[in-house]
């Protein structure tokens, strides 16, 4: 079987600044890592190909730097990697980067082989949208399942699979037909340890790299900027409450003493929670 | 890439394009609202949303519509009646029993043959894993923007929708606009957006239509809906109290006092992103913008910094009650009330003090 997984190389948004005039990010010096939610679709698809033998492809699209994620994809254990990287996909929202990656996927296919599965993590955690995903899907006509917490059944001769899909309030169990786009849900699996093989064999693979026109893009204006119908068009950081916390005095004070002096600030406050409180406590 | 500003976004080429709307998309027209009706109730999201897009239809001086799919006409009567007292002017009904659970393809078909029939100018969705499934279905078919998990919506001078969300993981906000393209979509987070009040008794119109679909038509079925059981999972989103822990705890066995601050104000309890990264909590109490938007009347934090992506899940609560030893740690800007001392003294001090007044509450009987 083939599977793809799309994965995005972002800033490690736990060492994010913000320039405190300026109010832009401070991109320089903040490292770069594979977006985790895709590590978690990654290791889920090399479970499967280690079990039922096949590929895995992993497709980027970003600067000629996310060659390093892809690199790191490759340690771990996937097959081939390709880099789909142009000037024309830059400032890409969600409706131009799954037009971009769903061409590069036809691409992929011709060269390697249709999918039966292509991955995706839930969400980037730059971005946060969820929805390069079900773009790609729908473009490619492929059936779609999000969130999924668990891949309960899949039967490569009848071409089908049942999955187990985080939904509102439970758990769907969804059966379909290959070809899929699966968006994983986090904390399914833990994502291997690279052995020295991969390792070595990553060191030495090729990333295969294609612009715009080698990945087969018939139409340059609907990727990056302008494809994108969405437009940023304001940056700001968030505005600071003015006024501060009422602060509880607490100097030569017992923590007893003051946790009653914060309860009767918090019932003062909201009186509404203590009536709530004392109501509830009563009816146990 | 997705909707990662950029410099070249804020300021390049797309700046001075002409804003001008295609013709055929000028008849477009009055703000929907995507109604989430699963297990015979509506998710509280959808009229969270209601009220939002009340606002902006005001504005606009357009109708609000909701569109409400389900089995049939008995299971969703309710489901309308909701709607208009929340502040619909219209709603869109299609009804089959395809439509009993949320599957992809029938609800995009039905959502997207409604936007191409009806034609309205904006469309909000809940940020919910069904909201942020069928949205990206939707307006990938339609070839429209989408601004997910949006904190703010407004309408510009221009009339068009001005959509805030954070990005980054919640360092920044940018606002976001859809040019040259209709509907403009969005979707909010549950609890990012008030509850408005209800109107008993108000009413609007009705316009039922059809699904055009055979079960045949649809490849994905569904076996079996394995509900959660409440005891387990988090309701965090909807807690009036709720008691959340971090990094200042120092162990994963320290957590418990936040757990037995929470149980003994019957509330609920959460954590900041990195206890879930260091496993000392599971993902779905996880508090903050990659986690859950709270809105409590009462939510008090332990030990946690309160970076800003912690800050714009909890900014809606009635009070903050910040405890931490850092007199200089961000959380003190946002919180109302603030502790500057160890939470490992303070949580059990709390417990103590609460037990001991509910116990002379019932003495007092």
């Amino acid at each position: 079987m083939h599977i793809i997984v799309c994965i995005k190389q972002v800033p490690d948004s736990a060492q994010i600044r913000v320039h405190p005039v300026t109010n832009t990010i401070m991109r320089q010096g903040v490292p770069t890592i594979i977006n985790p939610y895709d590590l978690v679709a990654l290791e889920e698809a090399l479970r499967l190909r280690d079990r039922l033998g096949g590929s895995v492809t992993v497709l980027t699209m970003g600067p000629p730097t996310a060659e390093d994620s892809l690199r790191k994809a490759l340690t771990f254990g996937a097959d081939r990697a390709v880099l789909l990287t142009d000037r024309y996909f830059a400032g890409s929202d969600t409706l131009a980067t799954s037009y971009a990656l769903a061409h590069a996927i036809k691409k992929v296919a011709e060269m390697w082989g249709e999918p039966d599965i292509v991955f995706t993590g839930k969400q980037t955690i730059d971005g946060d949208t969820a929805q390069v995903g079900p773009g790609i899907a729908k473009r490619l006509k492929l059936n779609q399942l999000t969130y999924v917490s668990a891949i309960k059944e899949l039967d490569m001769d009848s071409r089908t699979l049942t999955v187990e899909r985080r939904a509102e309030g439970g758990v769907q169990v969804l059966k379909t037909r290959l070809p899929v786009l699966i968006t994983v849900l986090e904390g399914i699996n833990e994502m291997r340890r690279g052995t020295m093989e991969a390792a070595l064999n990553a060191a030495r693979a090729q990333v295969t790299i294609w612009n715009a026109t080698d990945a087969g893009i018939p139409e340059l204006t609907l990727c990056g900027l302008r494809g994108s119908p969405t437009v940023v068009k304001k940056v700001f950081a968030p505005g600071a409450r003015t006024e501060k916390a009422h602060q509880i005095e607490t100097k030569g004070l017992s923590p007893a003493e003051i946790a009653e002096a914060a309860l009767a600030e918090i019932f003062q406050r909201q009186p509404a929670v203590e009536a709530d409180v004392m109501r509830n406590a009563e009816s146990i | 890439m997705s909707q990662a500003p950029t410099q070249k976004a804020a300021g390049g080429s797309r700046a001075g394009m002409s804003k001008e709307l295609p013709e055929h998309f000028k008849s477009y027209k009055h703000v929907w609202v995507f109604i989430e009706f699963e297990h015979g109730a509506v998710h509280p999201v959808s009229f969270e949303l209601l009220g939002e897009g009340r606002k902006l239809a005001d504005k606009l001086g357009v109708e609000l519509a909701g569109v409400l799919m389900g089995a049939g006409a008995d299971e969703i009567r309710d489901g309308i009646a909701e709607c208009f007292e929340y502040g619909a002017d219209v709603v869109y009904t299609v009804t089959d029993p395809i439509l009993s659970h949320y599957r992809n393809e029938p609800y995009t078909k039905a959502m997207t043959d409604l936007v191409t029939t009806y034609q309205p100018e904006i469309l909000l969705l809940g940020a919910t894993t069904l909201g942020r499934d069928l949205a990206g279905s939707v307006a990938t078919t339609l070839l429209t923007g989408l601004t997910a998990d949006c904190t703010e919506l407004a309408i510009d001078d221009e009339r068009s929708l001005a959509a805030t969300r954070p990005t980054f993981g919640g360092s920044l906000l940018c606002t976001i606009h859809t040019l040259n393209y209709r509907p403009q979509m969005a979707t909010v987070r549950p609890r990012v957006m008030p509850m408005p009040e209800r109107q008993p008794g108000r009413t609007g119109r009705v316009v039922a239509h059809p699904l055009g679909m055979v079960e045949t038509d649809i490849v994905t079925k569904i076996l079996q809906f394995v509900p959660d059981s409440e005891s387990d999972k988090a309701q965090l989103a909807y807690a009036d109290i709720v008691v959340a822990g971090g990094l200042g705890l120092k162990s994963a066995e320290n957590f418990q006092l936040v757990k037995a601050l929470a149980e003994t104000l019957r509330g609920e309890y959460g954590g900041s992103r990195p206890l879930v990264q260091k496993g000392w909590i599971t993902a779905d109490r996880q508090i903050g913008q990659t986690g859950k938007t709270i809105r409590p009347k009462l939510y008090i934090a332990a030990g946690i910094s309160g970076a800003i992506q912690h800050r714009v899940g909890v900014e809606g609560a009635d009070l903050i009650v910040a405890i931490n030893t850092d007199p200089n740690a961000p959380i003190f800007d946002f919180a109302h009330v603030g502790i500057v001392a160890d939470a490992l003294d303070i949580l059990p001090a709390l417990t103590d003090a609460l037990a001991k007044r509910l116990y002379v509450n019932r003495l007092a009987g």
